[in-house]
Protein backbone atom coordinates (compact mmCIF):
# COMPACT_ATOMS: atom_id res chain seq x y z
CA UNK A 1 0.00 0.00 0.00
CA UNK A 2 1.37 3.42 -0.88
CA UNK A 3 1.90 6.15 1.69
CA UNK A 4 -0.86 8.15 0.06
CA UNK A 5 -3.36 5.33 0.53
CA UNK A 6 -2.34 4.81 4.15
CA UNK A 7 -2.70 8.42 5.24
CA UNK A 8 -5.55 9.36 2.92
CA UNK A 9 -5.24 11.37 -0.25
CA UNK A 10 -6.26 14.65 1.37
CA UNK A 11 -3.21 14.61 3.62
CA UNK A 12 -0.93 14.47 0.59
CA UNK A 13 -2.41 17.60 -1.04
CA UNK A 14 -0.47 20.86 -0.70
CA UNK A 15 -1.23 24.44 -1.64
CA UNK A 16 0.43 25.06 -4.97
CA UNK A 17 -0.11 21.53 -6.29
CA UNK A 18 -0.86 21.71 -10.00
CA UNK A 19 -3.67 19.76 -11.65
CA UNK A 20 -2.80 17.93 -14.88
CA UNK A 21 -3.23 20.10 -17.94
CA UNK A 22 -5.42 18.96 -20.78
CA UNK A 23 -5.64 20.06 -24.41
CA UNK A 24 -8.96 20.57 -26.19
CA UNK A 25 -9.54 21.10 -29.89
CA UNK A 26 -13.29 20.85 -30.52
CA UNK A 27 -14.36 20.47 -34.14
CA UNK A 28 -17.67 21.15 -35.89
CA UNK A 29 -18.95 17.67 -35.09
CA UNK A 30 -18.33 17.89 -31.37
CA UNK A 31 -19.78 21.41 -31.27
CA UNK A 32 -22.90 20.30 -33.15
CA UNK A 33 -23.41 17.29 -30.91
CA UNK A 34 -22.95 19.38 -27.76
CA UNK A 35 -25.46 22.03 -28.83
CA UNK A 36 -27.89 19.35 -30.02
CA UNK A 37 -27.73 17.63 -26.62
CA UNK A 38 -28.67 20.95 -25.03
CA UNK A 39 -31.30 21.85 -27.68
CA UNK A 40 -29.31 25.03 -28.29
CA UNK A 41 -30.22 26.34 -31.73
CA UNK A 42 -28.18 29.56 -31.58
CA UNK A 43 -26.82 30.01 -35.10
CA UNK A 44 -23.44 31.38 -33.95
CA UNK A 45 -22.51 27.79 -33.06
CA UNK A 46 -23.19 26.13 -36.44
CA UNK A 47 -24.06 28.71 -39.14
CA UNK A 48 -20.71 30.21 -40.13
CA UNK A 49 -22.00 32.86 -42.60
CA UNK A 50 -24.50 34.02 -39.95
CA UNK A 51 -21.88 34.09 -37.20
CA UNK A 52 -19.52 36.18 -39.35
CA UNK A 53 -21.84 38.41 -41.35
CA UNK A 54 -24.67 39.07 -38.91
CA UNK A 55 -23.04 38.83 -35.50
CA UNK A 56 -19.53 39.84 -36.57
CA UNK A 57 -17.63 36.90 -35.09
CA UNK A 58 -14.47 35.63 -36.83
CA UNK A 59 -15.81 32.06 -36.86
CA UNK A 60 -18.11 29.57 -35.19
CA UNK A 61 -18.34 30.27 -31.47
CA UNK A 62 -17.63 27.48 -28.98
CA UNK A 63 -20.55 27.40 -26.53
CA UNK A 64 -19.65 28.98 -23.20
CA UNK A 65 -20.95 26.16 -20.96
CA UNK A 66 -18.76 23.64 -22.84
CA UNK A 67 -15.70 25.46 -21.51
CA UNK A 68 -17.31 25.41 -18.09
CA UNK A 69 -17.78 21.66 -18.38
CA UNK A 70 -14.06 21.25 -19.13
CA UNK A 71 -13.24 23.08 -15.90
CA UNK A 72 -15.43 20.55 -14.04
CA UNK A 73 -13.62 17.71 -15.82
CA UNK A 74 -10.24 19.22 -14.94
CA UNK A 75 -11.11 18.98 -11.23
CA UNK A 76 -12.88 15.61 -11.41
CA UNK A 77 -10.08 13.84 -13.30
CA UNK A 78 -7.62 15.02 -10.65
CA UNK A 79 -9.96 14.00 -7.82
CA UNK A 80 -10.73 10.52 -9.13
CA UNK A 81 -12.77 8.53 -6.63
CA UNK A 82 -11.05 10.18 -3.63
CA UNK A 83 -13.68 12.87 -3.18
CA UNK A 84 -16.41 14.84 -4.90
CA UNK A 85 -16.74 18.23 -6.48
CA UNK A 86 -18.73 20.39 -4.05
CA UNK A 87 -18.99 23.62 -6.04
CA UNK A 88 -17.55 25.46 -9.00
CA UNK A 89 -17.89 28.96 -10.38
CA UNK A 90 -16.55 30.26 -13.65
CA UNK A 91 -17.06 32.98 -16.19
CA UNK A 92 -16.59 33.20 -19.94
CA UNK A 93 -14.29 36.18 -20.50
CA UNK A 94 -13.13 35.85 -24.11
CA UNK A 95 -15.04 34.14 -26.94
CA UNK A 96 -13.37 31.10 -28.49
CA UNK A 97 -13.85 29.65 -31.96
CA UNK A 98 -13.83 26.28 -33.67
CA UNK A 99 -10.27 25.67 -34.87
CA UNK A 100 -8.64 27.05 -31.73
CA UNK A 101 -6.72 24.81 -29.34
CA UNK A 102 -7.57 25.38 -25.67
CA UNK A 103 -5.89 24.18 -22.48
CA UNK A 104 -7.32 23.50 -19.03
CA UNK A 105 -5.22 23.81 -15.89
CA UNK A 106 -5.63 24.24 -12.17
CA UNK A 107 -3.82 24.78 -8.90
CA UNK A 108 -4.63 24.13 -5.24
CA UNK A 109 -5.09 27.44 -3.41
CA UNK A 110 -6.21 26.26 0.06
CA UNK A 111 -6.58 23.10 2.13
CA UNK A 112 -9.10 22.99 4.99
CA UNK A 113 -8.28 20.06 7.25
CA UNK A 114 -11.42 20.36 9.42
CA UNK A 115 -13.68 19.64 6.44
CA UNK A 116 -11.15 17.80 4.21
CA UNK A 117 -11.89 20.42 1.56
CA UNK A 118 -9.56 21.80 -1.05
CA UNK A 119 -10.01 25.09 -2.91
CA UNK A 120 -8.74 25.30 -6.46
CA UNK A 121 -8.25 27.91 -9.13
CA UNK A 122 -9.03 26.48 -12.55
CA UNK A 123 -8.66 28.03 -15.96
CA UNK A 124 -9.09 27.56 -19.69
CA UNK A 125 -6.44 29.36 -21.78
CA UNK A 126 -6.18 29.83 -25.52
CA UNK A 127 -3.08 29.32 -27.67
CA UNK A 128 -1.91 32.87 -26.93
CA UNK A 129 -2.00 32.01 -23.23
CA UNK A 130 -4.93 34.35 -22.56
CA UNK A 131 -7.38 33.36 -19.84
CA UNK A 132 -10.66 32.73 -21.66
CA UNK A 133 -12.55 31.09 -18.76
CA UNK A 134 -11.33 31.46 -15.16
CA UNK A 135 -12.96 29.60 -12.32
CA UNK A 136 -12.77 28.50 -8.70
CA UNK A 137 -13.81 25.15 -7.30
CA UNK A 138 -14.19 23.41 -3.96
CA UNK A 139 -13.57 19.65 -3.71
CA UNK A 140 -14.39 17.61 -0.62
CA UNK A 141 -12.31 14.50 0.04
CA UNK A 142 -13.79 11.33 1.51
CA UNK A 143 -12.58 10.62 5.04
CA UNK A 144 -10.23 7.64 4.97
CA UNK B 1 -25.65 54.60 -13.39
CA UNK B 2 -28.95 52.74 -13.61
CA UNK B 3 -30.50 54.89 -16.33
CA UNK B 4 -31.34 51.85 -18.49
CA UNK B 5 -33.27 50.12 -15.72
CA UNK B 6 -36.86 51.34 -15.26
CA UNK B 7 -38.91 50.68 -12.15
CA UNK B 8 -41.05 48.34 -14.23
CA UNK B 9 -37.98 46.37 -15.34
CA UNK B 10 -36.65 46.11 -11.79
CA UNK B 11 -40.05 44.93 -10.57
CA UNK B 12 -39.40 41.67 -12.45
CA UNK B 13 -36.83 40.73 -9.79
CA UNK B 14 -38.27 37.85 -7.78
CA UNK B 15 -40.30 36.44 -10.67
CA UNK B 16 -40.34 32.62 -10.88
CA UNK B 17 -40.71 30.26 -13.83
CA UNK B 18 -43.11 27.30 -13.81
CA UNK B 19 -41.34 24.24 -12.32
CA UNK B 20 -39.82 21.90 -14.90
CA UNK B 21 -39.75 18.17 -14.06
CA UNK B 22 -37.56 15.84 -16.14
CA UNK B 23 -36.45 12.21 -16.12
CA UNK B 24 -32.72 11.43 -16.19
CA UNK B 25 -31.97 8.68 -18.71
CA UNK B 26 -28.83 6.67 -19.39
CA UNK B 27 -29.00 7.62 -23.06
CA UNK B 28 -29.07 11.37 -22.35
CA UNK B 29 -26.19 11.04 -19.90
CA UNK B 30 -24.14 9.14 -22.47
CA UNK B 31 -24.80 11.73 -25.17
CA UNK B 32 -23.83 14.55 -22.84
CA UNK B 33 -20.67 12.82 -21.65
CA UNK B 34 -19.53 12.01 -25.18
CA UNK B 35 -20.29 15.48 -26.58
CA UNK B 36 -18.30 17.15 -23.80
CA UNK B 37 -15.27 14.90 -24.32
CA UNK B 38 -15.60 13.32 -20.89
CA UNK B 39 -13.06 10.51 -20.26
CA UNK B 40 -14.58 8.83 -17.20
CA UNK B 41 -16.20 5.45 -17.83
CA UNK B 42 -19.05 5.87 -15.32
CA UNK B 43 -20.26 8.89 -17.27
CA UNK B 44 -19.59 7.55 -20.78
CA UNK B 45 -21.56 4.42 -19.85
CA UNK B 46 -24.38 6.48 -18.37
CA UNK B 47 -24.11 4.96 -14.88
CA UNK B 48 -24.03 8.43 -13.29
CA UNK B 49 -24.56 11.96 -14.59
CA UNK B 50 -21.43 14.13 -14.82
CA UNK B 51 -21.30 17.64 -13.36
CA UNK B 52 -23.19 20.15 -15.50
CA UNK B 53 -25.45 17.45 -16.99
CA UNK B 54 -28.32 19.46 -15.48
CA UNK B 55 -27.53 22.26 -17.95
CA UNK B 56 -28.64 19.96 -20.77
CA UNK B 57 -31.49 18.39 -18.78
CA UNK B 58 -33.14 21.73 -18.12
CA UNK B 59 -32.30 23.69 -21.30
CA UNK B 60 -35.68 24.85 -22.53
CA UNK B 61 -37.15 22.48 -25.14
CA UNK B 62 -39.12 24.88 -27.32
CA UNK B 63 -40.95 24.37 -30.58
CA UNK B 64 -39.45 25.67 -33.81
CA UNK B 65 -41.85 28.59 -34.16
CA UNK B 66 -40.86 29.78 -30.70
CA UNK B 67 -37.22 30.26 -31.70
CA UNK B 68 -36.11 33.74 -32.76
CA UNK B 69 -34.43 34.12 -36.20
CA UNK B 70 -31.00 33.71 -34.59
CA UNK B 71 -32.09 30.33 -33.26
CA UNK B 72 -32.43 31.37 -29.63
CA UNK B 73 -35.39 30.48 -27.44
CA UNK B 74 -37.08 33.31 -25.62
CA UNK B 75 -36.81 32.88 -21.87
CA UNK B 76 -40.22 33.92 -20.56
CA UNK B 77 -38.81 34.36 -17.07
CA UNK B 78 -37.02 37.47 -18.33
CA UNK B 79 -38.49 40.93 -18.93
CA UNK B 80 -37.75 42.80 -22.16
CA UNK B 81 -34.37 44.45 -21.65
CA UNK B 82 -33.28 47.69 -23.39
CA UNK B 83 -30.07 45.90 -24.44
CA UNK B 84 -30.45 42.63 -26.30
CA UNK B 85 -27.10 41.28 -27.48
CA UNK B 86 -26.34 38.40 -25.11
CA UNK B 87 -22.78 37.67 -24.06
CA UNK B 88 -21.99 34.44 -22.25
CA UNK B 89 -21.84 35.16 -18.53
CA UNK B 90 -20.85 32.96 -15.67
CA UNK B 91 -22.16 30.16 -13.52
CA UNK B 92 -21.90 29.25 -9.86
CA UNK B 93 -22.93 25.66 -9.21
CA UNK B 94 -23.24 23.84 -5.88
CA UNK B 95 -23.38 20.05 -6.18
CA UNK B 96 -25.31 18.64 -3.23
CA UNK B 97 -26.25 15.14 -4.45
CA UNK B 98 -25.16 12.84 -7.26
CA UNK B 99 -27.53 12.20 -10.17
CA UNK B 100 -28.30 8.74 -11.58
CA UNK B 101 -30.39 7.38 -14.45
CA UNK B 102 -34.00 6.96 -13.35
CA UNK B 103 -33.97 10.08 -11.15
CA UNK B 104 -36.85 12.51 -11.61
CA UNK B 105 -35.60 16.04 -11.03
CA UNK B 106 -37.48 19.32 -10.83
CA UNK B 107 -35.94 22.71 -11.59
CA UNK B 108 -37.32 25.88 -10.02
CA UNK B 109 -35.95 29.09 -11.54
CA UNK B 110 -36.10 32.58 -10.02
CA UNK B 111 -34.93 35.88 -11.50
CA UNK B 112 -32.98 37.15 -8.50
CA UNK B 113 -31.26 40.35 -9.69
CA UNK B 114 -30.94 42.92 -12.47
CA UNK B 115 -28.22 45.59 -12.45
CA UNK B 116 -26.26 47.84 -14.77
CA UNK B 117 -22.53 48.46 -15.14
CA UNK B 118 -20.87 50.85 -17.55
CA UNK B 119 -18.00 49.19 -19.39
CA UNK B 120 -15.40 50.64 -21.72
CA UNK B 121 -17.55 49.91 -24.76
CA UNK B 122 -20.79 51.22 -23.24
CA UNK B 123 -23.44 50.17 -20.74
CA UNK B 124 -23.96 46.53 -19.81
CA UNK B 125 -26.99 44.98 -18.14
CA UNK B 126 -26.42 42.01 -15.85
CA UNK B 127 -29.12 39.67 -14.64
CA UNK B 128 -29.00 36.69 -12.30
CA UNK B 129 -31.17 33.59 -12.33
CA UNK B 130 -31.04 31.01 -9.55
CA UNK B 131 -32.11 27.47 -10.42
CA UNK B 132 -32.74 25.00 -7.60
CA UNK B 133 -32.84 21.37 -8.72
CA UNK B 134 -34.63 19.05 -6.29
CA UNK B 135 -35.48 15.35 -6.33
CA UNK B 136 -38.94 13.89 -5.70
CA UNK B 137 -38.18 13.73 -1.96
CA UNK B 138 -37.63 17.48 -2.00
CA UNK B 139 -33.87 17.22 -1.36
CA UNK B 140 -31.73 19.92 -2.95
CA UNK B 141 -29.57 18.26 -5.64
CA UNK B 142 -28.03 21.28 -7.35
CA UNK B 143 -28.17 25.04 -6.86
CA UNK B 144 -27.02 27.06 -9.83
CA UNK B 145 -26.72 30.82 -10.20
CA UNK B 146 -26.37 32.10 -13.75
CA UNK B 147 -25.16 35.61 -14.46
CA UNK B 148 -25.76 36.84 -18.01
CA UNK B 149 -24.52 40.02 -19.60
CA UNK B 150 -26.35 42.04 -22.26
CA UNK B 151 -24.74 44.73 -24.40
Amino acid sequence: MSDAAKQGRFDTIRVGDALPERRFKPDNVQSMLYNAVLWNGHRIHFDEPYAKEVEGYPGLVIAGPLLGDWLNQCVEEWLGEDGRLASIEYSNRIATYIGETLYSAGVVTACRAETAEVELDVVIRNEAGEVVAPGRAVARFHRS
Amino acid sequence: MNELLSEELLSAIGRTAPPCRELVTRRDIRKYAIATGNRQRKYLDGDQAPPMFHVALFWDVVELDQLSPDGVSIDRLLPKFPLEKAMAGGLLIEYHRDIFPGDWLTANRTLTDIYQKNGRSGPLIFYEVVMDVVNDDGDLVIREKTTRILR
